[in-house]
């Protein structure tokens, strides 16, 4: 029992980074524009939370450097792919080249150590934070431990994550945005006709890309490690672009793809050096590949056809 | 006030070296129904983008209810109460009706409200117009004729009360243009004014109260429809005389060239899309495929052209069954040596290669023809010489055998594939939509060579969505739907109103 809570909850703490950067694709590619970049948004997005949290003592600062590094990017990834009909995978590629070039080199050139940022003090970190009761609760069986393990002690940002899911998926499927969002990655063309801006729209949804990755990138450096590592991201991006295609570009179903993958990993961990009965002790790197070959399987075999939004990849042209 | 709902006058557009409206000026009344004629390149779409708010004219103003007003955007086109139903559907396929119609015109930042708003609007709506749209229907679920209304329903909930319908019919099938019609009456008895862009002959003399003919970018005339007759503007809108009618001379047919024997096709979802064709096209005789584009046509050409292998049957060509016959090359390579042509419907995606020079398209397909070509190298002088031919006989514009094919108008493009395809001389001619996009100057001189081609004694069958094109060449008629032949019919016998029944699938 013990060891299920602990496995969940470090689920919880994996997906958390991945649930946003999710969200965030699916603002871009819902829209129509193909949102690989998402890597290179996050790294961006931690090394300057990271930077913004040393300097300012402050993790709220370090949050809002955060967004605006991402937003910055996601504005780049506009211009260039909206404004310039650029090709977006070329947008997107040379974001995450320019991310993790960038980051270290201004690492380097600010703090001196080796391309990361040192380790922030306490004060200017996101702390896990107890839910009321959680400590009166532990003891009443179930309920209580899951809301006193599984619930209480975590991050705010884990706890902003939760409300902002719901929230995505409202605007999504409920707003005047939503609709407009959806009919401008499905058929640009009507949505212009029917007089709404395809450029607009999908300047917003990019927009709102950004701030998602910003948040999770911001919850690598300034919550995780307390630092900025160099390549920190490690493919968490295109781990929640796969969760994306996985829930077939829905926020609820990709949620539940981004919980899966975290599973995988923090099953990965708990299972390394452990003895397990029949086959022993298996060696780490066969375990560190559960993620990647759960994610392989998962979007070969079962996701079946996902279909993507029609007019995904396509810069919007007017016909006439 | 005035009794004119849209005053054009003056109206001037260049595009380059094009001018495509040049002194553009009509009154369309209010509560009328308002044809615009003309062939393509005439610049019907241009006038209507320009009133609709696509493009700005370079001069010319434009008067809505009296009022003269500038119209730089869609936006502005539907607040001052133009609506446009496209050629090609603006409709977001996994939307349903109710989305798409409150798309851009929400009324608010949440949608429950407008919807529901939209919902009663629309039972209205569909109430006076008798449309007979399910709110709540997938738009891609629905047919064209439904999606038609969709869009129609989208115009009218945007408090449209000028209707542009560009060649609305050319997707429907007779009955559905019919029921459009009736709707589109109906518009006008509520007092809407609809303008209604065409080629169609029939559809004006059928509905309209006034006509503006255009041709090569102006206006040739501006006449009330109770005063002309269709040859009347027929003459107007080429300039000249045409004869609507195929002259042919009543032939007895040969024998049987091609024999199809229970063919079928099924595609990898397990959809019939040939299902069970029995028929004979015989010498001397064109064998017309009417029916609605999708209905089978297209796979019937592609596997009788050896393009698409069909699941099972037989093809007989002058006695022997085709997918029988053993050989290292691609069939469509082997049909064609063996003498049956094949004019794709879409030329410029199978017919051509458009960035190549009229001279190297003049040999697409016949790359082993001796007498252009030793040992794997062809010779461009006999190449050239017999690509002049091809102009000289078919009249192709401009004269200029090394021109990119691309460059060519529609018309001139498809007389190269024809004359490349009738040059080897075959006994079987499959040909798929002979005259789309192109103009009428070159429909009858395309369907004046099929005739000749016929009286020589070569078997053709005919695929295409014209009816009117089908009724003028053939000698029978098969008509097809969903797969299926759904009846046959001697072209003398044959209406439009007993092939639009077997179209939409009434059995014979």
């Amino acid at each position: 029992m013990e060891q299920l809570f602990s496995l969940l909850d470090s689920t919880i703490r994996v997906a958390t980074p991945l649930v946003l950067a999710a969200l965030a694709g699916m603002f871009s590619e819902r829209s129509g524009v193909v949102d690989i970049g998402l890597e290179g948004k996050m790294l961006v997005a931690a090394f300057a939370a990271a930077a913004a949290a040393f300097v300012t003592h402050s993790p709220w600062l370090g949050l809002l450097a955060g967004i605006m590094a991402s937003v910055s990017l996601a504005m780049v990834h506009a211009f260039v792919s909206v404004t310039y009909n650029g090709n977006q995978l070329i947008s997107g590629m040379a974001i995450n080249t320019i991310a993790s070039g960038i980051t270290p080199v201004l690492g380097l050139a600010w703090f001196q150590q080796g391309g990361n940022t040192p380790q922030l003090d306490d004060d200017s970190r996101f702390h896990d934070i107890s839910l009321p009761f959680a400590d009166a609760l532990s003891n009443v069986p179930l309920v209580g431990h899951v809301y006193s393990k599984l619930l209480s002690g975590h991050s705010i940002l884990v706890y902003l994550t939760i409300l902002i899911i719901p929230v995505v998926s409202w605007v999504v499927y409920r707003s005047r945005f939503g609709l407009r969002l959806r009919a401008v990655g499905e058929n640009p063309h009507a949505a212009d006709t029917a007089g709404v801006s395809v450029a607009r729209v999908r300047y917003i949804a990019l927009f709102w890309g950004g701030v998602l990755c910003g948040m999770a990138g911001t919850f690598l450096s300034v919550y995780q490690t307390g630092s900025f590592i160099k390549e920190m991201t490690a493919g968490k991006g295109f781990l929640a672009l796969a969760a994306l295609i996985f829930g077939k570009w829905r926020p609820l179903p990709a949620v539940l793809g981004c919980l899966l993958f975290a599973f995988a990993d923090a099953l990965q961990i708990r299972l390394e050096g452990v003895d397990l009965p029949v086959v022993g002790q298996i060696p780490s790197q066969a375990i560190q590949v559960i993620p990647y070959v759960l994610t392989v399987l998962l979007l070969a075999g079962f996701v079946g056809r996902a279909v993507a939004p029609k007019a995904i990849g396509v810069p919007f042209v007017k016909s006439r | 006030m005035t009794d004119f709902a849209i005053e054009l006058n003056g109206i001037c557009k260049r595009f380059g070296a094009v001018q495509a409206n040049r002194d553009v000026s009509m009154n369309i009344a209010k509560g009328s129904i308002h044809g615009i004629i003309g062939e393509n390149g005439a610049g019907k779409s241009t006038l209507m983008s320009i009133l609709y708010g696509y493009y700005q004219a370079d001069s010319g103003s434009i008067a809505v209810d009296g009022k003269t007003v500038r119209i730089r955007n869609s936006q502005e086109a539907i607040r001052l109460g133009i609506g446009m139903v496209h050629q090609h559907f603006m409709l977001v396929d996994n939307f349903t009706v109710l989305e798409n119609i409150v798309l851009g015109a929400e009324g608010g930042l949440l949608l429950k409200q407008g919807l529901a708003k939209a919902r009663e609007h629309l039972q209205a709506l569909n109430r006076d117009y008798s449309l007979e749209v399910d709110p709540d229907a997938i738009v891609g679920e629905l047919g064209v004729g439904l999606q038609q209304r969709v869009e129609i329903l989208k115009a009218l909930y945007r408090g449209a009360d000028v209707l542009i319908l560009d060649e609305p019919t050319a997707v429907l099938t007779p009955q559905e243009a019919d029921h459009l019609f009736c709707i589109l009456r109906a518009l006008r008895e509520q007092g809407k004014t609809v303008i209604l862009i065409t080629h169609k002959l029939r559809e004006v003399m059928d509905i309209t109260d006034a006509v503006s003919v255009m041709r090569a970018g102006t206006v040739v005339g501006n006449v009330r429809t109770a005063d002309v007759d269709k040859e009347k503007l027929a003459d107007l809108m080429v300039g000249r005389k045409v004869t609507l009618k195929v002259d042919k001379a009543e032939r007895a047919p040969g024998a049987a060239v091609l024999d199809v024997r229970q063919l079928c096709l099924t595609d990898a979802r397990g959809v019939k899309l040939l299902d069970d064709l029995n028929f004979q096209v015989r010498a001397g005789e064109i064998v017309g495929i009417a029916g609605v584009s999708g209905n089978g046509q297209s796979e019937l050409l592609e596997v009788l052209a050896g393009m698409l292998e069909p699941t099972s049957g037989e093809i007989r060509y002058q006695g022997t069954d085709l997918l029988q016959e053993k050989s290292t090359q691609p069939r469509a390579a082997l049909y064609r040596r063996k003498g049956i042509a094949h004019v794709p419907e879409d030329r410029s995606r199978e017919g051509l290669v458009k960035s190549f020079p009229m001279f190297e398209n003049a040999i697409l397909g016949y790359h082993d023809d001796k007498s252009v070509s030793k040992g794997g190298l062809y010779s461009r002088q006999a190449l050239l010489a017999r690509t002049r031919d091809f102009i000289r006989q078919f009249d192709i514009r401009p004269d200029n055998a090394q021109l990119r094919v691309g460059l060519l108008s529609g018309g001139n493009q498809q007389k190269v594939v024809l004359a490349r395809e009738i040059h080897a001389n075959p006994d079987l001619l499959l040909i798929g939509q002979p005259t789309r996009g192109v103009d009428i100057g070159a429909i009858e001189f395309i369907h004046k060579r099929l005739v000749e081609l016929r009286d020589a004694g070569k078997a053709i069958l005919l695929v295409s969505v014209e009816l009117e094109e089908i009724l003028a060449l053939s000698d029978r008629i098969l008509v097809m739907a969903g797969g299926q032949i759904s009846g046959e019919v001697a072209a003398r016998e044959a209406d439009t109103v007993s092939l639009g029944l077997l179209m939409g699938g009434h059995k014979q």
